[in-house]
């Protein structure tokens, strides 16, 4: 534990925990702990106020690194767990930690049920497209055909798409990042960070272990330029090392990447984060169906929606507004009697 | 409005009465059985009722399945059920006679509304042949009154139109049934003007029918006489009336309160726990908060948060729902945070019988989930002692940081009764203290936090709430280390832990009162055990046998785990021990396996609460064999 009653700027170490980090050497988890440890010191927040929730999983260790208040919770509970937190101590920075097969298998409902309550939350999940500690099983975000060793002859299950399943249950804060860009990676944080609301942000992940190079093909440094496409508010999609390519609307409403050169920048598509409509969002969440093509990363979305913590305390607000409450004589009301004790009149009220 | 009616013929005094409303789920029946509980309060009865109605929302009409039927028994003594076989059965079509009849003792009264025993409702109920003419109800006082007709009749002026008048006729039955017994009717029509005020039509076909059957009941030849239950005797003091989910809604308002905690409260509409929630829901004034969960899991995960957090976190449910939430409770006694559950148990296994009541969720609650998983148990035994209940689990919950399930049940949660208004003032203070400071200091002179350094009285850990400077820690589900709360996974220190866990739930029977027995001779013949619902009908039963000269006994418990520490050296006095539960015998399984006496069970589980006279069957059985010695002997 650290003494952090100080006023001197906080460092990295001051949101580092005394525990030994486990994760297997070269695992991608580290690069996240990194930018959100670098990160929560800019952002200038007092250890004491953050806290860290997770579920089960590899990724759902994360709490124990951190130097805050921490919950490991049960398999995909997290969500659910942070919502309790956050709607006890709206003062607090909540965060969820979870993974493809913690947040959208086994917690998939309590996933989508903060999204659209719009719970403040930062729920950071860790896409590495495989079950990692139960030793590599198929996840449903695994491509279809996938060989692991509980599908021996390919998994026949579709995967889930992170970022759409996201935006269909209203998320009003949708990104995507990953662990081979730190700068990114903080920079998304910073903004999920800042959004009053759900904050969703997948974050592909490498398991050097069980599903090693599953991104590869989108950020391996040397195909990054024609694989990822960086979302920036208020500037036409455009990638490529010459930025040669970019993303227009077709006529039924799809995203669609088409070369520059070919149909002009005025026909490509203004990425607007703040557009009340998800469908523009969701069109470019569909642009890939998986990390081997070309690939939107940044803020999908960032929408502003009374948060779940505002709209209950604006209720209480209220109550006591129109006028305090006694306990005694709630239980006191409706039709009572006096059974009088020796001598006495009985009388009722309503 | 002033034309409230008073009795004129002279009544007949009687000591108690039962008696049962039963229609189709459309009639009211529940509506009038409430008015007719709450007009008898008023009147100084002592009273207990018992709902029942359909799983379906809108069954049939006319059928068996659609009947809806509302039991009261009213009496001048303090009584603890709502009665055996009614006294009086009111009938609004052929299938509430077909389903209620057989409860009836022989020579009790059933007054039918004549008017639906006709040829398709005969059909729908399966009656070949009318029994209002066949003879098949001789053995009883049959009243036919045709009351759609009188009505819509009644409530010509009031301009509704015929369709809707009929609609009336409950108001009918419960002017007849109030003038029967003479019922203030003054309340009852204020109720009507308060409740229909909006709609004036409505209103006054309503009082015009209620009106019409109190005069029918005082014109009509057809009565002999009325009764009069006279006001019982109890303790001085303000009362109301009270079912067991309001109470224990109340009574977790009245625990956060003196734990000077905020509520936080989730759950997941279930029967029959949901009026928590639709009560809770409405105390935004107190700083309630509610959330309606996106599933029973969901639910315990957010009391959990708020737990951590630093509120009283709070969810109910029933027996499906607890099935659910079993890995979550595992965590909360990993996580030993104060949380409490409640579980208004109902027919199982699966979705069983929605709206019956049963007491089969007891071995679960101690045993229901994987690994040692220790947990206080309460349960309460009357609808206004769930108030109690509710307290007391929050009170063990907050000292010992622990989850504490309390065990209610669908006859309590529904049931109601007069209950005398406590003082909240005059309630103790269950507050305890958040932890502020470091609590250890390691080898180089650095203060730490250590989450899991216990109390060493009560084994209690401290509760370090986020927010707090410099006891920032993590906690989870992984086994931790006795102390310091890291991950651990040394075989010595899970068994630590484990021994820990068991040691800190008994100690709390160190504190618990002695056990009560209510044994009026020096040494009884027989000691019955109960615990939750069956209170009412032990009593009625011991009440009854004690009245022949039997010599019984009677412990009911409230705490089930742990069980208060003299118990055993109490069952050990007796040479017959009978439990009587809603279940194949959970209770009397504890007792033997704990005890090693012989306690008899006594089970039923049929969705509906134990009769008197079947308890006091089974005791007297066990009076006429030739007794054991007994086991502390």
């Amino acid at each position: 534990m650290t003494d952090t009653g100080t006023t001197s700027p906080l460092t990295r170490k001051d949101f580092a925990s005394d525990q030994e980090v486990r994760w297997c050497p070269g695992c991608g988890d580290y690069s996240v702990l990194a930018a959100v440890q670098l990160l929560l010191p800019e952002l200038g927040v007092r250890p004491e106020t953050q806290v860290f929730v997770s579920g089960i999983g590899c990724s759902s260790r994360f709490p124990y690194y951190m130097n805050t208040y921490g919950l490991h919770s049960i398999h995909g509970r997290a969500p659910a767990v942070a919502t309790g937190i956050a709607l006890a101590r709206p003062d607090l920075d909540v965060w969820v930690i979870t993974g493809d097969g913690d947040g959208l298998s086994i917690g998939g409902n309590h996933l989508i049920h903060a999204l659209r309550r719009n719970v403040n939350l930062v729920i950071l999940l860790f896409n590495n497209e495989i079950y990692g500690l139960t030793k590599g099983q198929y996840s449903p975000t695994s491509e279809l055909g996938k060989v692991t060793k509980s599908t021996p002859f390919g998994s026949v299950d579709h995967p889930f798409n992170p970022v759409s399943v996201a935006l269909g249950a209203e998320a009003s804060f949708v990104a995507r990042t990953h662990d081979m860009d730190r700068k990114h990676m903080m920079e998304v944080i910073r903004r999920a960070h800042r959004h009053r609301g759900a904050a969703f942000v997948e974050i592909y992940q490498n398991c050097n272990v069980f599903n090693d190079g599953a991104f590869e093909d989108i950020t391996a440094k040397d195909r990054r330029a024609d694989m990822l496409i960086e979302l920036r508010h208020g500037e036409p999609i455009r990638f490529g090392a010459e930025g040669q390519w970019g993303v227009r609307i077709g006529p039924y409403g799809e995203a669609e990447i088409v070369s520059v050169a070919e149909v002009g920048e005025d026909a490509l598509l203004v990425h607007d984060e703040h557009r009340p409509d998800p469908s523009l969002a969701f069109a470019l969440s569909r642009l890939a169906s998986g990390p081997h093509e070309p690939t939107p990363i940044g803020v999908f979305r960032d929408v502003e929606r009374l948060t779940y913590e505002e709209a209950v305390q604006a209720q209480i607000t209220a109550a006591a507004v129109r006028g305090p409450q006694d306990l005694q004589r709630l239980i006191s009301s409706g039709h009572t009697w006096e059974v009088p004790g020796p001598g006495g009149n009985g009388s009722r009220s309503d | 409005m002033t034309d409230a009616i008073t009795p004129t013929r002279s009544p007949r005094t009687l000591d108690r009465v039962v008696i049962r409303f039963a229609g189709d789920s459309g009639d009211g029946m529940q509506l009038v059985g409430d008015r007719f509980t709450d007009v008898s309060a008023v009147f100084g009865n002592d009273l207990a009722t018992l709902p029942n109605y359909p799983a379906e929302i809108r069954a049939p009409a006319g059928t068996i399945a659609g009947v809806s039927s509302f039991q009261v028994q009213i009496a001048d003594f303090d009584i603890a059920t709502p009665g055996d076989a009614p006294d009086v059965l009111v009938a609004m079509n052929p299938a509430a006679l077909r389903a209620n009849v057989a409860d009836l003792a022989p020579g009790a009264t059933i007054i039918v509304n004549e008017d639906a025993f006709e040829t398709r409702n005969l059909t729908k109920a399966g009656y070949a042949t009318n029994p209002l003419t066949d003879g098949s109800l001789d053995a009883y006082r049959v009243h036919r009154v045709p009351m759609t007709t009188m009505t819509i009749e009644a409530t010509k002026d009031s301009g509704a139109k015929p369709r809707d008048a009929e609609r009336s006729k409950n108001f009918f039955a419960l002017g007849l049934v109030c003038w029967m017994y003479g019922r203030p009717t003054a309340p009852l029509l204020a109720w009507i003007d308060e409740r229909f005020g909006r709609s004036p039509i409505v209103r006054d076909a309503n009082r015009a029918a209620f009106n019409a059957g109190y005069h029918f009941g005082e014109t009509t030849e057809l009565f002999e006489s009325s009764y009069v239950v006279p006001p019982a005797q109890v303790p001085p003091g303000r009362y109301r009336n009270v079912s067991g989910n309001l109470a224990l809604a109340y009574g977790i308002l009245a625990a956060a309160h003196h734990a000077k905690l905020g509520v936080c409260y989730a759950s997941y509409p279930i029967t029959p726990a949901s009026d928590i929630l639709h009560e809770l829901a409405r105390h935004k004034a107190l700083g309630v908060r509610t959330v309606q969960a996106e599933d029973e899991i969901g639910a315990i995960g957010i009391a959990i948060g708020a737990a951590f957090a630093g509120t009283l976190g709070v969810t109910a449910t029933s027996g499906p729902g607890m099935d659910l939430k079993a890995e979550a409770l595992g965590l909360a006694v990993s996580l030993e945070l104060p949380l409490l559950v409640v579980d208004v148990q109902r027919g199982g296994p699966s979705t069983g019988l929605p709206t019956k009541t049963e007491q089969s969720d007891l071995l679960m609650a101690l045993y229901g989930r994987h690994g040692e998983a220790p947990l206080p148990v309460v349960a309460a035994r009357s609808p206004s002692h769930c108030f109690d209940v509710a307290f007391e689990a929050v009170r063990i919950a907050l000292k010992y940081r622990t989850p504490v399930v309390v065990l209610t049940d669908g006859y309590l949660a529904n049931g109601s009764e007069p209950w005398r208004i406590p003082q909240i003032a005059d309630l103790p203070d269950i507050s305890v203290p958040f932890a502020t400071e470091p609590n250890h200091v390691d080898e180089d002179g650095t203060p730490r936090f250590w989450p899991y350094l216990r109390d060493p009285d009560t084994l209690a850990r401290p509760w370090a709430v986020p927010g707090t400077p410099g006891l920032m820690h993590r906690i989870g589900g992984l086994e931790k280390e006795d102390g310091s709360g890291n991950v651990n996974y040394e075989p010595a220190n899970h068994e630590r832990m484990t021994r820990l866990r068991a040691a800190k739930v008994a100690g709390i029977a160190a504190e618990l009162p002695p056990v009560e027995v209510d044994d009026p001779d020096p040494l009884a013949d027989l000691l019955v055990v109960g615990w939750g619902s069956t209170y009412g009908p032990i009593r009625a039963a011991l009440g009854a046998l004690r009245a022949e000269g039997h010599r019984v006994a009677h412990v009911h418990l409230t705490h089930l785990n742990p069980f208060p520490p003299d118990l055993g050296s109490v069952l050990g006095r007796y040479r017959r021990i009978l439990v009587p539960e809603m279940n194949l015998g959970q209770l009397s399984r504890l007792l033997r396996a704990e005890y090693l006496v012989d306690a008899q069970s006594l089970s039923k589980v049929q969705g509906l609460p134990f009769r008197a006279a079947e308890i006091a069957a089974r005791i007297l059985e066990m009076l006429e064999a030739p007794a054991p010695e007994p086991a502390g002997a």
